[in-house]
């Protein structure tokens, strides 16, 4: 464990204590922690647990899956620009989210809407699988990523054009901005099973990623078997990005921010950069959804917002960076 | 002893025969230089050989598992990629992969291996900057270090020499003799005859869509061969300090 990692993670667990004193119940932080432990199914232990903790809970998960797999795409491709949604999963786990506002069957169901994303992540992943397949090189992925978010962007905006009422194009909206306010726990025990198939697949490419340093051809003669990397790193990320997006909306920046921010403090490091950003992401995740309940706690802040608004000025300090490096 | 053998190789890229039947033993201890001219195939040899693209006939490199094949041959791509700015010495530890236990630590034999080919390549002083920002030079030199940790009884090169400076050239051209001389097979694919005449032990000349002269680099380097393969005039003699080779003209 380096300096780093422990900093990160003692950032995560005092921000998930925060995170959990925070709500507009206005109960303070001492008695809020406590309810949380407290044998009695009073009110206050009701908000701790069935509103508070998942919300807490999905946050840490959900950041830290998308700092893993932006970490893991950009290693894979070599390139810093590469994010997690590139594979055009988000872009069709939103689709089929939008359907089911669409459809009405999320107002059916409490888990219409989750699963009905799901089923769109599975077919967003298995055309990427059919499309860039084992054999295609990193081109060919990210190409047939970008078809599919395209195709999935344009059908959700058929949805939105063809949608029966502005409240309904109104939900649809506002759901694609990201949220993770009003989750239960039924929502972790949905998302969390995808999140740790993916990390453990993604993981399992530590060593091929640190290879690639040396490109395609260098790593396969060190014994990388780069099918199965691609294979793993596909749907490990489908897996993360599918699940987090089917509970909490599409979640943008994330990826993209975390894994850059962190690389120079792990040595550039492919592998290593694998745990520091996904500290990184639970933090950056946790930070956003305190910040959505402090600033406008009356407003429904929605967090892919905050996130975008966080993550798209730091790019511009990384653009001044790089500017500045090449010179 | 043989290092590896190549029988009825043969490529074909998008509908175009490279070249064919291609047989070959190469033994260790050997420095060979695979010359040709632009196209012929010198890449295309060596990949094939190491399996990496389709091919017929026989590589006896191509029919080990992933991990034997890296625990045999070290092999580097004529583009210096290095993606991210890792430091010179986590860069060239990457060599030592094919060889880690599942739990990734590097063991204390394998890092005094590091240190010594650090130091072997004069790497000493750059060993905490980050590889991807080194001069061309720097990292060629690292890439080698590299591909030397990986510890194999073959090395195989593209171009190990294109965009050095004649100082660099001659150093790595060195080095390699050496490592060939420790008992290493190398195989370096060459643009520059000079090169190859100076510092190869055995010359291979690909051209016409095969091997047509294998041997010597003074039986290779003939004005004959000169004129059919590059199509070019030479001037080529040995000398107190060794063999020296001059293209000179363009011929019809």
């Amino acid at each position: 464990m380096t300096r780093l990692m422990i900093v990160l993670l003692s950032c995560g667990v005092g921000l998930f204590l925060l995170s959990l004193t925070i709500g507009p119940a206005g109960i303070p932080a001492r008695d809020s922690l406590a309810a949380l432990f407290s044998a009695d199914y009073g009110p206050l232990t009701l908000v701790m647990r069935e509103i508070r903790l998942p919300r807490a809970i999905l946050a840490i998960f959900i950041g830290a899956g998308l700092g893993l797999a932006g970490a893991a795409m950009q290693g894979y491709l070599r390139n810093p620009l590469a994010e997690p949604g590139l594979l055009g999963v988000s872009g069709s786990a939103a689709l089929g989210a939008v359907l089911a506002i669409y459809t009405g069957l999320a107002a059916s169901n409490v888990l219409a809407l989750p699963f009905a994303a799901l089923a769109g992540a599975v077919i967003g992943v298995t055309l990427i699988m059919i499309l860039a397949g084992p054999r295609g090189g990193s081109l060919t992925l990210i190409l047939a990523g970008i078809a599919i978010s395209a195709l999935a962007g344009a059908l959700t905006s058929l949805a939105l054009n063809l949608s029966p009422n502005p409240f309904a194009a109104n939900e649809i909206v506002f759901w694609m901005m990201g949220s993770l306010s009003d989750r239960s726990m039924v929502h972790v025990w949905l998302a969390l099973p995808f999140f740790l198939v993916g990390a453990i697949m993604i993981a399992v490419t530590a060593r091929g990623l640190d290879a690639l340093t040396l490109g395609e051809e260098a790593a396969e003669t060190l014994g990388i078997n780069l099918s199965r990397l691609r294979i793993l790193l596909v749907l490990g990320t489908a897996s993360i990005v599918g699940g987090g997006t089917a509970v909490a909306g599409a979640i943008g920046f994330v990826g993209l921010v975390v894994p850059h921010i962190l690389r120079p403090m792990v040595g550039a490091s492919p592998s290593r950069l694998l745990l520091a950003s996904a500290l990184g992401g639970a933090v950056m995740l946790q930070l956003a959804d305190i910040a959505v309940r402090i600033i406008l706690p009356d407003r429904d802040l929605k967090l892919g917002v905050v996130t975008a608004l966080v993550g798209a000025p730091l790019f511009l300090h990384l653009i001044y960076k790089t500017r500045r490096d090449m010179l | 002893m043989t290092a590896f053998e190549l029988r009825d190789l043969g490529v074909t890229l998008r509908n175009r025969e490279v070249f064919r039947r291609v047989s070959l033993t190469i033994s260790a201890g050997e420095m060979v230089g695979l010359i040709g001219p632009n196209g012929a195939g010198k890449t295309s040899l060596m990949r094939a050989a190491l399996g990496l693209i389709p091919h017929s006939g026989q590589s006896s490199l191509a029919n080990l598992t992933a991990r034997d094949r890296a625990r045999t041959v070290a092999w580097m791509p004529q583009a210096r990629e290095i993606a991210w700015p890792v430091t010179v010495e986590r860069l060239v530890a990457l060599g030592r992969l094919p060889h880690l236990s599942p739990t990734g630590a590097i063991p204390e034999r394998d890092q005094a291996l590091i240190d010594q080919v650090i130091d072997r390549m004069d790497l000493g002083a750059l060993r905490l900057r980050a590889a991807s920002r080194l001069s061309g030079g720097e990292q060629a030199r690292a890439l080698i270090a590299r591909a030397v940790v990986q510890d194999t009884p073959i090395l195989m090169a593209d171009e190990p020499t294109a965009g050095l400076d004649p100082a660099h050239q001659i150093s790595t051209m060195k080095v390699f003799r050496d490592l060939a001389d420790e008992g290493r097979a190398v195989l370096v694919s060459l643009h520059d005859l000079g090169l190859a005449a100076r510092h190869c032990t055995r010359l291979i000349l690909l051209a016409e869509g095969g091997v047509i002269a294998d041997g010597p680099p003074a039986q290779v380097l003939s004005a004959n061969l000169m004129a059919r393969s590059f199509g070019i005039s030479v001037w080529h003699e040995n000398t107190v300090s060794g063999p020296v080779f001059q293209p000179l003209e363009v011929v019809g």
